[in-house]
């Protein structure tokens, strides 16, 4: 399905993603492990479409289409989007109509209630400073769900002082899944790996490992990193 | 069509329901220019509307006690292309009342008109007072609004004020409010307003926290595009004991527009405390990134942005 063939992204004279390429098939769940500063969430704005995350080279294939040309809001047309890692605020747009941006006829209770949050406490809210950074996120997932996304991509829903559970990031999996959108989905938490269907290390911009998610987690929590030999990443 | 009957017409174009006037349990004051149109009062309210040879005066007064169960409507304008309206105001709720206005204010042909507002309002102990203005001035912009109020509040008083101006121009808008806090009371100044074209925006807002444990908050939203330009300053003083007040400015400034933020913080007891926080810029990246990942176009997210800020 998504195809990221030799992908080469430099900010400030850094190489982060050095030759990068991954697979994520239709449908699967792919984690993808490193830990901080190892690319990950600028490879997700690079997958994206996010100004100034432009690959310096390589290809971007969506389905075999190249969409390295096109718009973030291009790219989420043609089914691929996004839940950052740290959502931002919107004041004045209640949750409802935040669900309902582009979907309006579905009814976001349903979207709300995936994600472990009563529609009657939150429809009528605001997604401004008013919510935690923990309900903030939840909303957030439940507004890529009511997108039925092709390739949805999850920046770290397990990070931040506000972090999901590990059974609440389960439950949001299985959404997407029953949704029929793959994932890709983002973290520095071996335990995380383990609700994927296949998982990736990422290591220096590079993919140092791919296949079954007890063998990744594994991989990175041994530090056998065949780029780096366990200097940069670290297990913590 | 009779200036009522089209000043209706307008109203309802600009929101407004023309049930309401119609409804006997709804006071209501509506004036034309220079008259007096429609009137209509409840138990424990008085209105003494006059016409004046430049505009209308009226002395609205909430009996003791009195809580007014429906908002009381206000409805100003200037059907024609041209013309002056000076309003005077005068309202006085007294002790423990408490009443709902909502006032729009239509001039939906406004080439060169001139709409004068000064109104003086007096909140009486534990009284509370909400105050909405909605404005709609036309597509030509050829209009001068200058809406200017002194308020008093009385100790453990509540007022509460929210002025839109977001459909149509704009043209000169020059807002001058102050607002005085007694000891517990509680004021909330909120203006949102969005100019088009060469509009101009002056909004001066002041809260003096003159009483213990008053509170107060101005929060202003402005968006602008064109070559429209905004200058808003709100101004604060602590003065006594417990006194706590924000000023919350945001402005959002498309194309060649100018904006100007003016946050004036003036503490003068040692137990008070007034902060204030200014947002001008473009309209946020990182909320448009994710806008747009929802599927919507650049230009469907600016509107969804400045929208909910103006909202």
């Amino acid at each position: 399905m998504l195809d990221l063939k030799n992908l080469a992204f430099s900010a400030a004279d850094k190489i982060i993603l050095d030759d990068f390429s991954m697979t994520i098939q239709a449908p699967e769940v792919h984690a993808l492990l490193g830990t901080n500063g190892t690319g990950k969430s600028t490879l997700a704005y690079v997958i994206m479409g996010c100004e100034g995350y432009r690959p310096s080279s390589g290809d971007i294939l969506l389905n075999g289409r190249k969409i390295n040309d096109l718009k973030i809001h291009e790219r989420a047309n043609l089914g691929i989007t996004m839940a950052w890692q740290e959502p931002v605020r919107f004041e004045g747009i209640s949750v409802r109509d935040y669900l309902t941006l582009k979907q309006k006829d579905e009814d976001p209770s349903l979207f709300l209630e995936m994600v472990g949050l009563s529609p009657e406490l939150y429809l009528n809210r605001m997604v401004d400073k008013c919510l935690s950074g923990g309900e903030r996120k939840r909303i957030e997932l439940a507004s890529i769900l009511a997108l039925h996304p092709k390739l949805a991509i999850l920046d770290e829903p397990d990070s931040g002082i506000d972090m999901l559970s590990t059974q609440d990031i389960v439950n949001v999996i299985s959404a997407f899944k029953n949704n029929g959108s793959s994932v890709l989905l983002i973290t520095h938490r071996e335990e995380i790996v383990l609700i994927a269907d296949r998982a990736s290390q990422i290591c220096n911009g590079k993919i140092v490992c791919t296949g079954h998610p007890e063998k990744v987690a594994e991989y990175y929590k041994s530090r056998k990193c065949l780029i780096c030999d366990g200097d940069v990443c670290t297990y913590v | 069509m009779s200036d009522i009957n089209e000043l209706m017409k307008a109203y309802g174009e600009a929101g407004g329901d023309r049930a309401v006037l119609e409804n006997k349990e709804i006071a209501h004051l509506v004036a034309s220019g220079h008259a007096v149109l429609s009137m209509n009062s409840v138990e424990g309210l008085e209105v003494d509307a006059r016409e004046t040879m430049t505009g209308i005066s009226a002395r609205v007064t909430v009996r003791e006690g009195v809580k007014i169960k429906n908002p009381v409507h206000l409805c100003f304008g200037v059907l024609h292309k041209k013309g002056t309206q000076k309003i005077r105001m005068d309202v006085r709720l007294e002790k423990n009342a408490s009443a709902h206005f909502i006032a729009h204010c239509i001039f939906p042909k406004a080439e060169k008109v001139r709409h004068i507002m000064d109104a003086e309002v007096e909140i009486g102990e534990n009284a509370e007072m909400r105050y909405s203005e909605t404005h709609y001035h036309g597509p030509y912009g050829g209009i001068e609004v200058i809406p200017k109020s002194v308020v008093k509040i009385g100790n453990n008083g509540r007022y509460f004020t929210d002025f839109t101006l977001t459909t149509g121009r704009v043209g000169r808008l020059g807002i001058d409010y102050t607002v005085e806090a007694g000891e517990h009371a509680v004021t909330e100044l909120t203006a949102r307003v969005f100019g088009h074209a060469d509009d101009n925006i002056d909004i001066k807002e002041k809260v003096v926290l003159a009483g213990k444990d008053s509170r107060g908050i101005i929060k202003t939203r402005v968006a602008i595009e064109d070559d429209a330009v905004a200058e808003v300053t709100g101004i604060t003083e602590g003065n006594a004991e417990g006194a706590r007040g924000h000023v919350d400015c945001m402005e959002i400034v498309k194309d060649r527009a100018v904006a100007k933020a003016i946050p004036i913080v003036n503490v003068t007891h040692p137990l008070a405390k007034v902060t204030h926080e200014a947002a001008i810029g473009s309209v946020d990246k990182r909320q448009m990134e994710t806008l747009m990942s929802h599927g919507l176009t650049p230009e469907e997210a600016v509107d969804v942005i400045v929208k909910g800020v103006l909202r």
